[in-house]
């Protein structure tokens, strides 16, 4: 395992069941420091539990987890509050409040945290905004965006107060590719000028790997592989292989449980008949 | 001895059910002060909630109070006793329907809409997103509606007594003859402040409480699917209803027994 | 996730064990409660008792000291005897005092008026009042006036 100096969030020996099914089982993690860590693995593993664990919306069964410093798994509700004001995170569905204009979404964090006067205020969210390309948009209501737009202003709100810690669920799912190109580039971009550490969890290889300096793949509650993008495409674990190179089939098997196929299809019983 | 299973399981999440909504009224209840330092909140839910309301309820009132002048009519009319309408009318109104069919109608207009506006809020990933943005939506999502609840469901329920005192004058007075001096003079003499308005007032501060809380609770508890929202506005106004007509029951004994 | 979906199970039920009890103590607050009063039961025979029928009020001095939980007919005399339930404060009514059945107001409800008499000797469970008085039955006044007035 790479040690790195001073990661921004770790996550040490983790588990976390829900119900039965194990999510999570004995999972260390580290992210460094202002680089864009992706953390990815088939459908259905806790990705996105991942980040609601490190956000501190969930709490583990076991294990403990760092984010900047602050225990998260052990601080009290107020400290917590306070922590996420430092984090940011851009959900799947965007998130945003549809009751609110564009200019009020991007404007809520920095309304409820601080006591900035108006204008300082809306010089800000301009100026998020016009990080993202949407300074044009900002009287919108979110009904009226597309999902890529929706996705553009949900970043601008996360980032409102320069989080230390951006976290991304998902960003890339069902993009068309001039949406992909624009995200990916914000990320990169974002990353950098913030000095952000971004936590990227996805799916889309191609995409992930483009941007992402370091890579966890998880499975089974596991983390299976991990290292620089290039070093997984010939990785040990077959898993990771399978995963990283778009294989329909091994260890992620391609047929879903079924009974013998013989029996199903009912050949043995024709078979039988034949036989004089 | 599938059907007990079936029926213990069944009772079990009832009991679940009406554990975490009484849990859940301790957290709105904490976030209450804060929530009431927000008035612009406040305002705005009040409106949606409560002025919005208006329409259905004076309407509901006008046709009730019409329909218990013209049944206490019928009912009198055989005792030769017509003069005392406006006391049957208005002690009906300010005991018992008043507050029942209001917090009822509230439950179905009101209510459900609070519902579905906040499932749809979860699905959508507001509530969480607002989480994690670190403003509790409990105090912000959550308390301003309960407390706009438990504010409009009296008010509505008082102008719900005077457009149906009113009707109850319009058919008997007007219409039939029912002597306008006595229908108002025996109101004024027969209805006690304390035991009857005070009661009413009482009760329909309970009836919001009951609609406000379940209406939130049901959102916020529902499943974040389309299916699981509908199911949520379905069960605050079955279980509102039910909640009113039970805590009635238990109000009126209490209030009205020996 | 377990321990917590006990608690509320927990809270549901103490919940529901609470508004089971209220709506018990309603539905005794309902119930005027006297049914189950501590007392001493007498009876009392009547040729008529009117609209009088069980939990009728049985009043001394206008107060409710009782209740009547039963009325039979005795089927050698035909005459209505009524059970009643007397408040077990009241144990010092004289052995001849009178049961009334009068009418609350115009239109009232019957209820049975003891009077008491001068005897030494009190009620006690199950004895029976010597003397009573009994419903007026409006059409008998009617027709009794009627009849006096026919024979001036």
């Amino acid at each position: 395992m790479v040690t790195m100096a001073d990661p921004a969030v770790v996550l040490e020996n983790v588990s976390f069941s829900r119900g039965d099914r194990v999510i999570f089982d004995g999972v260390d993690m580290q992210f460094p420091r202002g680089e864009i860590t992706a953390v990815m693995g088939p459908s259905g593993t806790g990705k996105t539990t991942l980040l609601r664990l490190i956000g501190g919306q969930l709490k583990p069964d076991a294990g403990r987890i760092w984010v900047d410093g602050v225990e998260v798994t052990r601080i009290k509700r107020r400290d917590l509050y306070e922590l996420r004001k430092r984090m940011g995170i851009l959900f799947q569905s965007g998130g945003l409040f549809t009751d609110l204009t564009v200019h009020e979404n991007v404007a809520f964090m920095l309304r409820e945290h601080s006591r900035l006067p108006e204008k300082l205020i809306n010089h800000i969210v301009r100026m998020k905004l016009q990080a993202v390309g949407l300074r044009g948009a900002a009287n919108l209501m979110p009904a009226q965006l597309s999902g890529g737009m929706a996705r553009r202003v949900a970043l601008a709100r996360a980032i409102a107060m320069d989080p230390t810690v951006m976290m991304y669920d998902e960003p890339f799912t069902g993009q068309d590719p001039i949406s992909m190109g624009v995200l990916l580039r914000l990320i990169e971009s974002l990353n950098s000028a913030l000095g952000m550490t971004s936590i990227l969890v996805s799916h889309d290889v191609q995409e992930a790997f483009s941007i992402a300096r370091h890579v966890y793949v998880i499975a089974e509650g596991r983390v299976v592989g991990e290292g620089t993008p290039e070093s997984l495409a010939n990785h040990d674990s077959q898993w990771v292989r399978q995963f990283v190179n778009g294989e329909p089939d091994g260890p992620v098997p391609f047929h879903y449980p079924a009974n013998d196929l013989v029996a199903d299809f009912g050949l043995g019983r024709m078979r039988s008949r034949e036989e004089p | 001895m599938n059907m007990l299973a079936a029926l213990g399981a069944a009772v079990v999440g009832a009991l679940q059910h009406m554990g975490k909504t009484a849990l859940f009224f301790v957290l709105v209840l904490r976030a209450v002060p804060g929530a009431l330092r927000r008035p612009s909140l406040l305002v705005t839910e009040l409106y949606a909630i409560g002025v919005l309301s208006l329409v259905i309820i004076l309407i509901s009132g006008a046709f009730v109070g019409l329909v218990l002048g013209l049944q206490g009519y019928n009912i009198l009319s055989k005792f030769s006793a017509t003069e005392s309408l406006g006391v049957i009318v208005a002690l009906s109104l300010v005991r018992e329907l008043g507050p029942v069919v209001t917090a009822l109608l509230f439950a179905g207009r009101a209510g459900s809409s609070i519902t579905a506006e906040i499932a749809l809020m979860k699905t959508t990933e507001q509530l969480s997103a607002m989480e994690m943005m670190a403003v509790d939506p409990i105090k912000r999502v959550i308390a301003p509606r309960f407390i706009a609840a438990l504010i409009a469901v009296p008010l509505l329920t008082a102008m719900f007594n005077v457009v149906g005192i009113a009707s109850g004058y319009l058919i008997g007075g007007v219409v039939l003859g029912v002597d306008a001096a006595a229908y108002w003079e025996q109101i004024v003499r027969q209805v006690d402040f304390s035991d009857d308005i005070v009661n009413g007032i009482v009760k329909s501060v309970a009836f919001g409480v009951l609609a406000g809380l379940i209406a939130v609770f049901e959102g916020y508890n529902a499943t974040p699917t389309s299916l699981g929202m509908s199911r949520a506005t379905t069960r605050t106004v079955v279980i509102t209803s039910l909640a009113v007509l039970g805590m009635d029951f238990i109000l009126t004994a209490m209030m009205f027994g020996n | 996730m377990n321990t917590h979906r006990t608690v509320e199970i927990l809270v549901g039920a103490f919940v529901a064990v609470g508004i089971a009890a209220l709506f018990i103590l309603s539905i005794q607050m309902s119930n005027f409660g006297s049914t189950s009063v501590k007392g001493y039961e007498i009876t009392a025979r009547f040729d008529n008792v009117g609209g009088l029928t069980e939990r009728s009020p049985v009043k001394l001095a206008g107060l409710t000291i009782g209740r009547v939980t039963d009325i039979q007919i005795d089927p050698e005399t035909f005459e209505a005897v009524a059970t009643l339930r007397i408040d077990g404060r009241y144990n010092n009514l004289p052995r001849d005092t009178i049961a009334s059945i009068y009418t609350a107001g115009l239109l009232g409800e019957q209820f049975i008026e003891l009077s008491p008499g001068a005897d030494e000797a009190v009620l006690g469970h199950g004895d029976q009042l010597m003397l009573t008085q009994s419903a007026v039955i409006l059409e008998r006044i009617i027709s009794q006036f009627l009849f006096d007035k026919a024979a001036e």
